[in-house]
């Protein structure tokens, strides 16, 4: 059951082939044989059976969606009322969320079951899913490299089979990168076409959830439960979602790809870029028109995103401070005690490197010189998408600059750790829909193609991707000892 | 630019982040680090552009001014690491 | 040396809002610990706030009450610091785009008018408080307050003497109340202040360095706050001392401002845009509406009060104090066609009373402006007397009944019938020989005595302007 799609699941179920128990009962088993991948904080069997069982009824009722009866897994960063929800750190290792995310609900109320929550670098600061308390994730891949992160939990999960689809949230590459990393698709929404309520915040202005799935379909059918307006998110954008669906088998002939040429430089792996070439090659064979192009902007977007998103973290991590939640020191002397010791014994080394670097950033006398700076640089970077976006119908590029590398490699140098950011940052800074696709792989690891839209182009994102993916096989591959 | 250890400690201060002291040393180097990324920025001429804030070219929408939210005391109470009589209770403030 | 005080006030309004700026929460005072913290108030991780309409609209009214400009385009800012009664380690507030610009608010000292200038009003969020009694040595944190709006109104440096300060807030106290966005309470903190105040030798132009007094809660303690604080600085400077920068707070009980050092530590707030909040932006039609909406504003109703119903300048001033009163009042003229001034005492006189010891507001008040126009009407017709009216004010008061039923049933109509008059009065000076003969001997006092055994004898019914012309003619032939 595990090799097929979220798509071929929902009929199986609809044709009571196997019921949601027995599907559900089937990923616990995997979930429980794989723990080595470390893929999930917290598993919860007793909701999952409960959930699968209201599942059946509703199907045998036919009051189904095509995501009910569907085990999945929620990135720990969506707050969960009754499961901890622990965004991959010490300082919520007991927070027990009185709510939920809107987006969980909206599962809930499509009747999904959650299997449980995926780890996660601390509260989403990473791109290897090594800075989280409860330990880093493995690739499956290869159990020596990194799954990527933040959403590596998610990835591993997905890739590995031990939920059919996963949430993610992506602030500067962290749904894309992961899937890309670990062989799955996954797909970073327009800003503001999924609801920020109940999602633990990074960066406000850059964070955004979304699907991973094991295929362009899949992740059609997750986003459109996912996204919508909610009026408790005043970020959160009102206008109508299309159906996913109805577009993905439109044919791509005079499809218009740009290549930024800033994308193919100096830096990216030879061999990533070889597989991306054939990759781009294919679309050609679909009817597609590529078109060299330039976004002079995008080499400031690495700059201006560590200046704007430690700046936004730095605000939203203070009110974890020890006094209506989450982790409090030992006997604090003071309250200058209680704030320094609950945050410096609650916060792992990312975290707090990037709120000093926030802190410092907004701090008098360089205020200017960094976050005003980096603010119009941002304009600049969203400019350059826009006037592309204005001549092709997608860009295409790398999502990482290499394959996945090993874990520990780059935990001593954050810079460089930073710098492999460098092609999915711009996107987050602009706003614009982007998605990471298997494309492929080098010496055994997966690569990722990265497709970046205009704004609320999911759906012409989705079309673009599902139809490679009726051509290609490489979304169908599953990792030696998962099978 | 670059970061002294005095810099992190003040920086730490004020963001109430409590350090080892054996690690100032290593976020300073850190965060000069990323200082040096920076510099990339200040080489481009912003002089006439707009600083941008949020993705979307939009205006906050207003909510009506009811009350929608009932007394959930005793919920979120409960995550609390020391409350009394209704109260979250902190080491003394002095004024 | 002479000197001279500078004094800037920052005032801040808690807005009339039945929720929260930011949340759905109540904002109802005095209920019991953290009941009306939601999680949004509380600063639980994920949750995001929602800008509330109507502190939007009262800010805007208030801004169009001082001839301010009001902020097409205004940004919600975070202003970062720790502090307990703070749950997100920061608050929302605005910074660089206010939503109200410079406006003015003119001030009367001494029969003389000056203008004091606004700099700006700003929209925030109110924190929680701290409770300092005893928990076994620690402090107890209450988060109720926590995001009731506020609107921050900054003036300029523009007054002199504390007794301009005060007079600046009393008349912000008005136009809030009156423009029904504020209720003012200031032993609840609805309204209160804080002061910056330096000094200076007379004719420096540049200013002192100031202290600010945090959080003066009513227009007394304004006064004494500030005029202490000169004193000290005026003292300190004199003894070749230097003033800090620095906020004070003010003790009430011992009268004198202290250093707050805990606020001074480290006060780099930070502030940056909200990316929580996008721009706030009013558009004309929004302002069109509201202008619509804008009731006459004080001044202008104080100026038409006289024009047009030639009131003394305390009946105005205490008719003008809210809208519902002056609204009562006109209705009360209206309907009942007395004169201005017959309206003015009774409502400001014998209905406030009544009002202030039942501790209603006039909006509540047991009797209505239609009812009390009965009973004016009956005064004026001379079919009640002053005395007598004021037992049908009491039976109003304590019934539904209109004026006439309660006379008619209590048969209070005043006599007119000068027969019926002459003959109490004949008989009242045939059985008091010995009091006609000292009235007519010169004791002019005697006279009263006359007027109340007729008014006795005719249960108060008797119209005292026949009795007095009567008893004249009787006691002077």
């Amino acid at each position: 059951m595990h090799t097929k799609t979220l798509a071929e699941l929902s009929l199986g179920l609809q044709a009571k082939t196997y019921s949601s128990v027995e599907l559900t009962q089937f990923f616990l088993n995997r979930i429980d044989q794989h723990q080595q991948l470390n893929s999930y904080i917290t598993v919860t069997p007793e909701l999952a059976l409960a959930q699968a069982k209201a599942a059946d009824q509703r199907i045998a009722n036919g009051m189904s969606d095509l995501l009910t009866g569907i085990p999945i897994a929620q990135k720990d960063i969506f707050c969960t009322q009754g499961v901890i929800t622990t965004c991959g750190s010490k300082m919520l290792a007991n927070f027990n969320a009185p709510y939920s995310a809107t987006v969980v609900d909206k599962f809930n109320q499509a009747g999904a079951v959650m299997l449980g929550k995926l780890n996660m670098d601390e509260f989403a600061m990473g791109s290897s899913n090594e800075t989280s308390y409860f330990g880093s994730v493995k690739n499956p891949w290869n159990i020596n490299t990194v799954p990527g992160g933040s959403s590596g939990g998610s990835a591993a999960a997905v890739s590995a089979r031990l939920a059919v689809c996963a949430t993610g949230t992506d602030t500067g590459g962290s749904i894309r990168q992961p899937a890309a990393l670990c062989g799955i698709t996954g797909l970073k929404p327009t800003y503001g076409r999924v609801s920020r309520y109940g999602m633990i915040a990074y960066a406000s202005s850059l964070d955004q959830g979304g699907p991973m799935t094991r295929s362009a379909e899949d992740a059609a059918i997750m986003l459109q439960t996912m996204a919508g307006f909610d009026e408790k998110d005043s970020t959160s954008v009102d206008i109508p979602v299309p159906d996913y669906r109805i577009g993905l088998n439109k044919s791509l002939v005079g499809l218009k790809i740009g290549l930024p040429k800033e994308f193919f430089g100096e830096g990216l792996d030879e061999n990533v870029a070889a597989t991306l070439a054939s990759a781009i090659a294919e679309y050609r064979k679909l009817g597609a028109e590529i078109i060299d192009i330039s976004m002079p902007n995008l080499k400031l977007a690495i700059p201006a995103y560590y200046v704007i998103a430690p700046a936004e973290c730095s605000a939203n991590l203070s009110r974890f401070d020890g006094v209506r939640y989450g982790y409090r020191c030992e006997s604090p002397v003071d309250l200058t005690d209680l704030y320094t010791r609950s945050r410096g014994e609650g916060f792992g080394k990312e975290v707090k490197r990037r709120i000093l670097m926030g802190t410092y950033a907004l701090s008098t006398g360089y205020y200017d010189a960094y976050y005003l700076k980096a603010q119009k640089i941002r304009r600049l970077i969203s400019e350059d998408f826009k006037a592309a976006l204005a001549t092709v119908d997608v860009i295409m590029g790398p999502v990482t600059p290499s394959t996945a590398f090993g874990i520990g490699e780059k935990m001593d140098d954050p810079i460089a750790m930073y710098l492999s950011d460098i092609y999915t940052i711009a996107i987050n800074l602009a706003g614009v829909p982007a998605m990471s696709i298997p494309a492929g792989f080098v010496a055994g690891m997966p690569v990722g193609l990265q497709l970046i839209g205009d704004y609320f182009s999911e759906d012409r994102l989705l079309n673009i991707a599902h139809q490679y993916q009726q051509v290609t096989d490489w979304h169908n591959f599953i990792p030696t000892g998962f099978e | 630019m670059s970061l002294t250890a005095d810099d992190v400690n003040k920086i730490a201060h004020l963001a109430r982040l409590g350090i080892d002291k054996q690690d100032v040393g290593a976020y300073a180097n850190d965060l000069s680090g990323m200082l040096d990324l920076m510099i990339r920025m200040s080489e481009v001429n912003t002089d006439h552009v707009e600083p941008m804030a949020h993705p979307m070219d939009q205006a906050q929408r207003l909510r009506a001014d009811e009350v929608t939210e009932i007394n959930q005391r005793e919920a979120f109470q409960v995550i609390a690491p020391q409350v009394e009589a209704g109260l979250y209770l902190v080491p003394k403030v002095i004024e | 040396m002479e000197w001279e005080t500078v004094i800037g006030l920052e005032v801040h309004a808690q807005l009339a809002t039945r929720s929260k700026i930011f949340s759905g929460a109540a904002t109802v005072y005095g209920a019991e610990p953290n009941t009306q913290a939601c999680a949004v108030d509380l600063g639980l991780p994920g949750v995001l706030p929602v800008l509330n309409q109507e502190a939007v609209r009262m800010a805007v009214i208030f801004g169009m009450a001082i001839e301010a400009h009001i902020a097409p385009y205004s940004v919600f800012a975070r202003k970062n610091y720790f502090y307990p009664d703070l749950p997100k380690g920061y608050q929302i507030s605005q910074m660089d785009h206010p939503i109200v610009g410079v406006g003015h608010l003119d001030i009367e000292i001494d029969g003389l008018i000056k203008r004091i200038g606004v700099t700006r009003a700003h929209l925030e969020e109110d924190a929680g408080k701290s409770l300092h009694e005893d928990f076994h040595g620690l402090t107890g944190i209450d988060l109720n307050r926590a995001g009731t709006p506020l609107l921050e109104i900054v003036s300029e440096p523009d007054m002199r003497t504390a007794k301009e300060a005060v007079a600046y807030m009393r008349k912000l106290h008005e136009l809030v109340r009156y423009l029904g966005i504020c209720d003012g309470n200031m032993q609840e903190g609805s309204f209160r202040c804080d002061a910056n105040v330096s000094v200076r030798p007379k004719g420096q132009v540049e200013f002192g360095t100031r202290a600010e007094i945090k959080n003066i809660n009513s227009f007394k303690f304004v006064e004494k706050a500030i005029n202490h604080e000169v004193e000290r600085q005026i003292a300190l400077i004199e003894s070749g001392g230097k003033i800090v920068q620095e906020t004070r707070l003010y003790d009430s009980v011992k009268d004198e401002t202290r250093s707050m050092r805990s606020k001074e530590e480290a006060n780099d707030y930070r502030y940056f845009p909200d990316p929580d909040l996008l721009p706030v932006i009013i558009d004309e039609a929004f302002k069109a509406q509201i202008k619509a909406e804008l009731p006459e504003l004080p001044e202008a109703k104080k100026l038409r009060f006289k024009a047009e119903y030639h009131l003394d300048e305390e009946s105005i001033a205490i008719l003008t104090v809210t809208r519902p009163l002056a609204d009562y009042f006109e209705a009360v003229y209206k309907k009942s066609g007395c004169e201005a001034k017959l309206c003015a005492n009774w409502i400001t006189g014998d209905l406030s009373a009544a009002l202030n010891k039942a501790g209603l507001e006039i909006n509540a008040s047991p009797i209505n402006a239609e009812r009390l126009s009965g009973l004016l009407a009956r005064i004026s017709d001379n079919t009640i007397s002053g005395k007598i009216a004021k037992q049908v004010f009491e039976l109003l008061w304590q019934s539904t009944a209109n004026a006439d039923d309660i006379i008619a049933e209590q048969g209070l109509t005043q006599i007119s019938d000068t027969g019926a008059i002459e003959t109490i009065i004949d008989k009242i000076i045939a059985d008091n020989p010995s009091q006609v003969e000292q009235y007519r001997s010169g004791k002019d006092k005697m006279f009263a005595f006359f007027v109340g055994q007729v008014m006795k004898a005719m249960q108060g019914k008797a119209n005292p302007a026949e009795v007095n012309k009567m008893l004249k003619e009787k006691l002077n032939s």
